[in-house]
């Protein structure tokens, strides 16, 4: 049996990796519960954008945690445009899937033909920064993150229960026809929120630059765990990625200091499968 | 063909032309070996890469640990693959909500936990499986032929079981299930059960492909074998070259695996890779049905216009007449008899705590027209879903010639010989009007084989007036020419008992008249028929007998026009002031 210090220390990493699971989890249950879109890609802009920091911050020289001054205005109009060729296109939930799994591919290789496969690390003053609070270290970057997740997925509830766009987007998920009868504009309004999903996507992206070492193939490294993070949370609702991704953190941190660090996969992938099968109604 | 592959390696060619060619044909025998699944029955897996593991870690260990021949290795390596997705389909595939995305992410989800036992128990153990050791069976001169050979084998057994699987009885099922399956099941066709089989079979070729791969390699790691890249790429091949084709993933998995090895080396393989992907994404957007759709759509009735209105309530007029003319002489005329043939006891059904259907109690007899009526919402529908077997009663007995189908799955219910109709149309979309109707002949209480099921599905295309459609698809229909193919399916199957959910609704006057005579012919060739409708002009008109449904509770029951003259029945439809 580990100490308790160690499984005090697993249990504050898992809570600040289960703040990057909310993260990631908010925009990509954001497409697919309110646009019926699975939106694969996003883990691709995830990583693109954290490539971009790295550049940005590593190369150029600029403050990490401004950078996403510059990437989230870029990738609020790509998730706008994609939003746009979907529909476009008429891509349903179905084909989202298959879409964006070749949109992911693709922005795969453009990520390695730049920056090659090759392991990159972003060295900044803020890696090593941490807090002692008794026998426990808290990595700043990461407090920051899990804050950062927390208050947008605060403000992104607030924004679709109180104000009118949200409000609109929410009857039209319900029925688009109905609500286009009302006067809300869906396809305007799927614009919208596909472009705040995407701008997201490059916030989180900074986070990873941050706090993890990159190389392309991290695209498919989230996928699993996300997945289940936002099907456990529910779909549609704002705060269940943050939920849920914070519980699956704390678990798998705890399996990884109870047992092997490689078991930890497990704990994801079977309650995402459990959840399938046994509430599968909730999705 | 097969001979000609297999003797390639007699011209001995450069090795890396041969491991070149295992590669195509590995890949072939991978997307095809998906696409008996997936492609044909709609279940997109992304868990291919499991089973394929499954069967590259069976026959390594099987080699390696246990020094088993190799050769002996290989059905081990498909048993295991395919004991693990029965295992899987056995749970997935009776659940109703596990469809579409959400069957591919589960199946990609069992695939990262299999990585994750195989990692972490004595299978792998983390540092990977060296196969280096193992005998490879001399059948030609070098063990790159052996492998090219075997590679060959298995992509021509996996072609050839896509070929005979779409051809038999259970692809012809696998394409309804892709399309509706709820409208399969009801039709005859045992969903669960071909959904298994499929699956079984897909991964038993998973596993022997990928007990070959292991030799090929030599060396099985985790992070190889349950990487992403083989369901990206079985999907990509597939869905390019046709997923609802025999030879559609051949096609595909040839022209990726050229391109992808094409720009071997350095920099190119990323330019390889974004091909690839851009590939994926223009196929799903401008060729959804793949290389094979293009070609494999013989269309003849496309070119020709569909008729005016007028003109075919005439064409169906005379057909009638014509069916009427040659077979009125045979078949004796029915009517109604006092036997009972489904008996209704204490039926109920609640969703969410609202009672549908509140213990309902009635019996249709053989050869009458029974009219169902009730305001909207009184449980007609339900009643109809209960006894076609879509949902399970919660109490009651229903009765069929004394056996009772309250439990009984859809299809066998539809094997007794009880038919449907939908309100709504619910054609199967990618399915031509004659595939259609065929379908039911094969499936429902007929059971025909293909041919005579054919032959059959002609007859009622034209009795119902859609013979010179036959080859047209669904969607090229109007509404009541939709009606009238619901129709033509529903006698397909020879049915004994029709139950005609709303077929008027949405008519003309004159199509009316036109339903109205089918009907009546229907009952004329001995079929007894369960007919829910609001307008109540045709129920008086047309039925023998009314029963009358209000708040999922029987109130009234007799001749139609006592009926409609009782207070509760007036009550129920226009309010108590009225009665």
């Amino acid at each position: 049996m580990p100490s308790l210090t160690l499984l005090g220390q697993s249990l504050v990493s898992g809570l600040f990796i289960g703040g990057l699971y909310g993260l990631l989890g908010l925009g990509l249950g954001l497409s697919w519960g309110l646009l019926r879109l699975i939106n694969l890609s996003h883990f691709a802009l995830v990583l693109l954008g954290a490539y971009l920091t790295y550049q940005l911050a590593g190369t150029a020289g600029m403050n990490p945690f401004l950078t996403p001054l510059l990437i989230v205005p870029g990738f609020f109009l790509l998730g706008v445009v994609l939003q746009w060729a979907f529909d476009f296109f008429r891509v349903n939930e179905f084909s989202s899937l298959l879409v964006t799994f070749g949109i992911t591919v693709v922005i795969e290789s453009v990520i390695q033909w730049v920056w090659t496969a090759d392991f990159r690390r972003l060295e900044t003053p803020y890696a090593t920064l941490s807090v002692r609070a008794g026998p426990l270290f808290l990595p700043v970057t990461e407090m920051v993150m899990l804050l950062v997740a927390t208050a947008l997925s605060l403000l992104t509830w607030a924004w679709l229960r109180f104000t009118w766009v949200g409000k609109g987007m929410r009857a039209s998920v319900e029925d688009p026809d109905i609500a286009a009868a009302f006067g809300v504009s869906p396809r305007r309004l799927a614009l919208l929120l596909s472009g705040v999903g995407a701008a997201y996507a490059g916030v989180a992206g900074t986070f990873v630059a941050l706090v993890y070492t990159l190389a392309p193939s991290q695209i498919y490294g989230w996928i699993g765990v996300v997945f289940a993070v936002v099907i456990l949370g529910g779909l549609g609702n704002p705060l269940g990625p943050l939920v849920a991704g914070i519980g699956i953190g704390i678990s798998e941190s705890l399996t990884m200091a109870v047992a092997e660090p490689s078991w930890a996969p497990l704990v994801s992938f079977t309650l995402l499968i459990l959840v399938l099968v046994l509430r599968p109604d909730r999705i | 063909m097969g001979l000609a592959l297999a003797a390639i390696p007699a011209l001995r060619p450069p090795a890396f032309v041969e491991s070149f060619l295992y590669l195509v044909f590995h890949w072939i025998a991978l997307a095809t070996s998906w696409t008996i699944l997936s492609g044909f029955s709609g279940y997109f897996s992304f868990g291919h890469g499991a089973f394929f593991g499954a069967g590259m870690y069976t026959a390594a260990t099987l080699a390696v640990t246990f020094g088993v021949p190799f050769l002996w290795t290989l059905p081990a390596a498909g048993v295991v693959a395919a004991l693990l997705g029965v295992g899987i389909g056995a749970v997935v595939f009776r659940v109703r909500r596990l469809r579409g995305e959400l069957f591919a992410l589960l199946t990609l989800a069992v695939t990262f936990v299999l990585a994750t036992i195989v990692l972490n128990t004595r299978i792998d153990g983390g540092p990977g499986v060296f196969l280096a050791a193992v005998a490879i069976p001399r059948i030609f001169a070098s063990a790159a032929s052996t492998i090219y050979v075997m590679g060959v084998a298995v992509a021509l057994a996996a072609v050839g079981a896509a070929w005979i699987v779409q051809g038999a009885r259970l692809g012809r099922g696998l394409f309804a299930i892709a399309d509706d399956e709820d409208v399969a099941e009801v039709l005859g066709v045992p969903t669960y059960r071909f959904k298994l089989v499929a699956f079984g079979l897909s991964c038993f070729l998973a596993g022997v492909v990928g007990g070959i791969h292991a030799i090929f390699v030599t060396y099985v790691t985790v992070a190889e074998t349950f990487s992403i890249t083989v369901p990206l790429y079985v999907v990509l091949m597939s869905v390019l070259g046709g997923a609802r084709h025999w030879l559609g993933p051949a096609v595909g998995a040839t022209f990726v695996t050229v391109l992808t090895y094409a720009f071997v080396g350095g920099e190119w393989a990323v330019v390889g890779r974004a091909v690839v992907g851009l590939t994926l994404i223009a196929v799903i957007l401008f060729l959804p049905q793949g290389l094979f759709g293009l070609i494999g759509r013989r269309r003849p009735g496309r070119s020709v216009p569909a008729p005016p209105a007028g003109e075919r309530t005439v064409a169906a007029g005379s057909g009638l007449l014509s069916e009427a003319a040659t077979d009125g002489s045979a078949t004796a005329q029915r009517g109604p008899t006092s036997r009972p043939l489904v008996r209704c006891e204490g039926v109920r059904k609640a969703f969410h705590g609202v009672q549908a259907l509140a213990g309902v109690d009635f019996e249709i007899r053989e050869g009458e027209i029974l009219g169902l009526v009730g305001p909207n919402g009184s449980g007609k529908s339900t009643l109809v879903n209960v006894i076609s077997g879509y949902y399970r009663p919660d109490a009651g007995r229903i009765l069929l010639d004394g056996r009772d189908l309250a439990h009984q799955p859809g299809h066998r219910i539809a094997g007794l010989g009880i038919a449907r109709t939908y309100q709504i149309p619910r054609p199967f979309p990618r399915l031509t009007l004659l595939d259609n109707v065929t379908l039911a002949g094969m499936f429902g209480g007929a059971a025909l084989d293909g041919g005579q099921a054919e032959r059959e599905a002609r007859r009622w295309l034209d009795f119902v007036g859609l013979a010179d459609r036959a080859s047209a698809l669904p969607t090229e229909l109007n509404l009541h020419q939709r009606k009238f193919l619901e129709l033509a399916r529903a006698l397909a199957s020879g049915p004994r008992l029709v139950l005609l959910d709303e077929v008027l609704s949405g008519l003309t006057p004159a199509e009316i008249g036109e339903a109205l005579a089918l009907v009546r012919e229907i009952r004329r060739r001995g079929a007894t028929i369960l007919f829910i409708e609001h307008i109540m002009r045709a129920v008086v008109d047309l039925t023998d007998r009314v029963v009358v449904l209000n708040h999922g509770q029987l109130i009234a029951e007799g001749r139609p026009r006592d009926v409609i003259r009782q207070p509760e029945v007036v009550a129920a439809y226009l309010g108590k002031a009225y009665a």
